[in-house]
C-alpha cells in the first residue's frame, strides 16, 4: 500500500478536477448526437445526477478505505467534493432550464413535489460546503469546520433518498445506491470506531 | 364495425416512413368550412400529427419485462418468440377459446391510425399504429349479457424477458377496461407500426391502444382476454393505488402525487425541446369525454 500513496503523492488536485469535468462535454457531445438516447433531457439529468452520487459516495469513502485498507486519497478528497457539488449544480441547471423551464412550474414543483423538495435541501445543504471547501475556512473554522462538514452525511441520504423517491415503482438501482450510502454512514456511528490508522 | 375512427388527416395507404416524415400535414379545413377565425372548435387531436420517427417509437420504450431502462427493450426483446402465439379469450362470452393470433389477423379489418401517446412520465410521442378496432373481436367473441369489464393479460415467460425474473412489478401484467371503453372507436388492438409488424419491445405480436388514458394502460403482448362484471385488478394500481387508478385518463388538472400532468415533453426533440400542454383525454375529449359524465376524475383517476 505505501508505494501506491507514495504514487497518489504525486498526482496534483488540479488534475482531478480535469479528468473529472471531462463527462461534461461528453455528455453534451452524447445528448447532442443521440449518445444519451432518444430523450436527450431526462438522460442526461440522470447522467448528471448519478455521478454526482457516485463522487459523494467515493468522499464518503475516503475515510474508510484509509483506516481498513491503508490507502491514503485524503488529498483528493476536497477536489472530489467540489466536483459532487458540481456536478449537482449541474443536474439542478439542466432542470431547470432544459426540463421545466418554466419559473412558476419550477416553483410548484420545488414546494408541492416530495422528491424535488428533498433534492433540494440536498443541494441547499451542499452550499455550504462547497463555500468552505478551502484553506481560508478550515483555518477560520478551526474545529466548527469538521462539524459542518459533517453535512456532507446529511447531503448524501438525501441524494440517495430523492433517487429512490423519483423511480417508478421498486427498481434495483437506487436501493444499491442507498444500502451503499447507509453503509458508509452507519461506518461513521460511534460503536463502529476503530483505532486510528497507522502514520 | 372497423374505420369507425379516423384521422380527420389520415393516409389511407401504407406509406413509406421518409414520406411520412417529409408530409406536413396542415389543419383541416374543418375551421374553414364553419367559418371558425380562431382554432378554439379545432380538435388538437386532428391537428398537424407528424409521427415520430421510428427509431424513437422502438428505442425508448416502458416495457419492465425486458428490465426498466428505457433502451432495455430495444436491446433485450428480441429474445421473445412471437410464433406460435394464442389469445385465450374466456369468461362471459359466448365463444370462448385458444384464437391463434394469424387468425385473428385474417378475421379482422386491419386500419392504420395515427394516435397520440402520452405516457404517465410526462412524455408523449405520434405513433401510426396498425391495427383492427376491439370492438370487432369482442363481436366476434360474443359479449354476454350483464358484462362490465374486459381485462388482459401479458405473456409470462422468464426465460425470455429477463425483466421477469425481477419483482419490480407483479407478474403478469394485467390491465382491463370498462365495457364501454372497450367499445369505443378509439379503442385498438394493433398489430402493426408504420405499416411493419409490431417489433417485440411495442408488444409483439398484439397490444391494446387506448389513446386517451396513460400509456400503461395500453397493455403489450396480450396472451389472454376474459370479459367479466367485476372491476379487474391492474398492474401499476395494485403497485402503488395512490399513484395509479383504473381509469388513468390524461387528465392535466390531475397531478401525479410526484410530478405535475400539465404538459410533457414531446420525444423527438432533442435536448432543447419544449414542454407543451397536455390536452385533456390527450385531445380526444370528443369521442371519449361522454362516458365519464357525472365522474369526479380527481377521485377516479
Amino acid at each position: 500500500m505505501d508505494w501506491i500513496n507514495q504514487l497518489l503523492r504525486k498526482v496534483p488536485t488540479w488534475l482531478v478536477y480535469i479528468v473529472g469535468l471531462i463527462p461534461v462535454p461528453l455528455f453534451l457531445y452524447l445528448a447532442q448526437t443521440g449518445g444519451l438516447g432518444r430523450e436527450p433531457i431526462k438522460a442526461l439529468e440522470h447522467e448528471l445526477g448519478e455521478l454526482a452520487l457516485k463522487l459523494i459516495i467515493v468522499g464518503l469513502a475516503i475515510t474508510p478505505l484509509r483506516k481498513f485498507v491503508g490507502l491514503n486519497l485524503i488529498k483528493f478528497r476536497r477536489s472530489i467534493g467540489v466536483l459532487a457539488f458540481t456536478y449537482v449544480a449541474l443536474h439542478l441547471l439542466v432542470w431547470l432550464v432544459l426540463d421545466v423551464g418554466i419559473l412558476s412550474q419550477i416553483w410548484a414543483d420545488i414546494l408541492k413535489r416530495p422528491y424535488i423538495t428533498i433534492g433540494m435541501v440536498g443541494f441547499v445543504v451542499m452550499i455550504p460546503l462547497a463555500v468552505t471547501s478551502n484553506n481560508w475556512s478550515v483555518k477560520r473554522l478551526g474545529g466548527k469546520w469538521r462539524r459542518l462538514h459533517q453535512l456532507t452525511y446529511v447531503a448524501a441520504a438525501l441524494g440517495g433518498l430523492h433517487f429512490i423517491m423519483i423511480a417508478k415503482g421498486i427498481q434495483l438501482e437506487p436501493l444499491i445506491y442507498m444500502a451503499v450510502i447507509l453503509s458508509l454512514l452507519a461506518y461513521r456511528l460511534p460503536m463502529f470506531a476503530r483505532k486510528p490508522a497507522r502514520q | 364495425m372497423a374505420n369507425r375512427w379516423t384521422n380527420t388527416l389520415s393516409q389511407s395507404d401504407v406509406t413509406p416512413e421518409a414520406a411520412f416524415l417529409n408530409r406536413r400535414q396542415l389543419i383541416a379545413g374543418a375551421a374553414a368550412g364553419f367559418g371558425l377565425a380562431g382554432v378554439a372548435g379545432v380538435s388538437n387531436a386532428q391537428e398537424a400529427l407528424t409521427p415520430n420517427s421510428w427509431e424513437d417509437i422502438t428505442q425508448y420504450n416502458n416495457f419492465y419485462e425486458f428490465g426498466t431502462g428505457k433502451t432495455d427493450p430495444a436491446e433485450y426483446a428480441g429474445a421473445l418468440t412471437t410464433t406460435p402465439w394464442t389469445v385465450e379469450i374466456d369468461g362471459m362470452v359466448k365463444n370462448p377459446g385458444k384464437y391463434d393470433i394469424d387468425d385473428i389477423k385474417a378475421a379482422m379489418t386491419i386500419e392504420e391510425r395515427i394516435y397520440r401517446f402520452r405516457c404517465v412520465e410526462a412524455w408523449s410521442m405520434v405513433v401510426p399504429w396498425n391495427g383492427f378496432e376491439l370492438a370487432d373481436l369482442l363481436e366476434v367473441a360474443g359479449v354476454q349479457e350483464g358484462a362490465k369489464y374486459v381485462a388482459f393479460e401479458t405473456l409470462y415467460r422468464p426465460e425470455e424477458m429477463p425483466g421477469q425474473r425481477f419483482q419490480s412489478l407483479d407478474w403478469p401484467y394485467v390491465e382491463g377496461l370498462r365495457l364501454d371503453e372497450a367499445m369505443n372507436p378509439l379503442t385498438l388492438m394493433a398489430t402493426g407500426i408504420y405499416g411493419k409488424d409490431l417489433p417485440n419491445q411495442n408488444g409483439a405480436p398484439l397490444r391494446l391502444v387506448v389513446p386517451w388514458k396513460y400509456g400503461f394502460k395500453s397493455i403489450k403482448s396480450i396472451v389472454k382476454i376474459t370479459i367479466t362484471d367485476k372491476e379487474p385488478p391492474t398492474s401499476w394500481n395494485k403497485a402503488n393505488a395512490r399513484e395509479y387508478g383504473f381509469y388513468s385518463n390524461v387528465n392535466p388538472n390531475v397531478s401525479h402525487p410526484r410530478w405535475s400532468q400539465a404538459s410533457e415533453r414531446m420525444i423527438g426533440g432533442g435536448l432543447f425541446a419544449k414542454r407543451v400542454p397536455t390536452l385533456m383525454f390527450n385531445g380526444y375529449e370528443d369521442e371519449v369525454a361522454s362516458m365519464y359524465e357525472g365522474m369526479d376524475l380527481s377521485k377516479q383517476i
